[in-house]
């Protein structure tokens, strides 16, 4: 049974994600590492799609047009950030707020 | 159960060890190769789990995409003298065992909940899986194309340059100049 061992990596690669979250200083950074949050609850949806016939195929398509939507509209943001600041440090995006 | 073991290495290896360097590479467009290399990991499990469809979605869009978009988007704003990429020790040491907490509370949820009720079973196959798209879940696949159109339109008015910088207009201007003498 590998369901339970695919469960774990995808934990592992969820908290990898949190710990990136929460120490990287860079915008693009913390953009790379929600990419692999997402990864691991895809690999969930796919790992339960195999093992417990839960629709998991279209819900891992959808989440991945969610994905490529956000990564563009983030990418836009740390653009503006630069051109503001002239870098890309989080600390720098202090005004905003709310 | 050494069946077991031995996927969860695997899978470890796959996806695990890329992930980490994702997460504490020093060097951005460093991370975003490694960051390439976790999604392959994961088409290869995909794979594994009898889900070629989404293997192939998952490199064409992932690895050809939205790497290929990080990498323009690092390389564009990048400042080349060095900078500190991570925060100091203290907040570095709060941040792991955040995430440590968070593995260890899912992970006995995990080993303790019962799973062999839940036997392999056929995951549906491209055809199925396209059927379903277009039929049972067709508002969420238009919801989903009207979101993306919004992400490109607001990107693109996100982006745009309202009013060049002189310097840039005049080095357009000069490019102009040299290459019609």
């Amino acid at each position: 049974m590998t369901l339970r061992a695919l469960l774990l990596v995808a934990t592992a690669l969820f908290s990898l994600g949190i710990y990136g979250l929460l120490t990287r200083r860079q915008a693009v950074a913390l953009l790379l590492s929600i990419e692999v949050m997402v990864n691991a609850a895809n690999l969930v949806f796919v790992a339960f799609a195999r093992y417990g016939s839960a629709p998991g195929h279209p819900l891992v398509l959808f989440a991945l047009a969610i994905t490529v939507a956000e990564v563009a509209v983030g990418l836009a943001l740390v653009l503006l950030l630069y051109r503001r600041h002239g870098d890309t440090l989080l600390e720098l995006a202090s005004e905003a707020k709310g | 159960m050494s069946e077991e073991l031995g996927f969860g290495l695997l899978a470890l290896a796959l996806v695990g060890v890329p992930a980490v360097r994702v997460v504490t590479c020093r060097d951005l467009v460093r991370a975003i190769l490694w960051l390439a290399a976790t999604l392959l990991g994961t088409a290869v499990l995909y794979a594994l789990l009898h889900a070629p469809f989404l293997a192939g979605v998952q490199v064409l869009t992932y690895v050809g995409g939205v790497v290929t978009l990080m990498v323009f988007g690092v390389m564009v704003t990048r400042k080349h003298e060095a900078t500190a990429f991570t925060i100091d020790g203290a907040a570095r040491l709060r941040g792991a065992l955040a995430a440590l907490a968070f593995f260890v509370v899912v992970a006995v949820a995990i080993l303790r909940t019962d799973l062999s009720s839940l036997t392999p079973v056929e995951p549906p196959s491209t055809q199925e899986l396209a059927f379903s798209l277009l039929d049972r879940y067709l508002l969420a696949f238009e919801v989903a194309s009207v979101l993306l159109l919004a992400a490109i339109v607001s990107a693109v008015v996100l982006a745009r340059r309202r009013d060049p910088a002189p310097a840039a207009a005049q080095e357009a201007a000069t490019l102009r100049e040299g290459s019609t003498p």
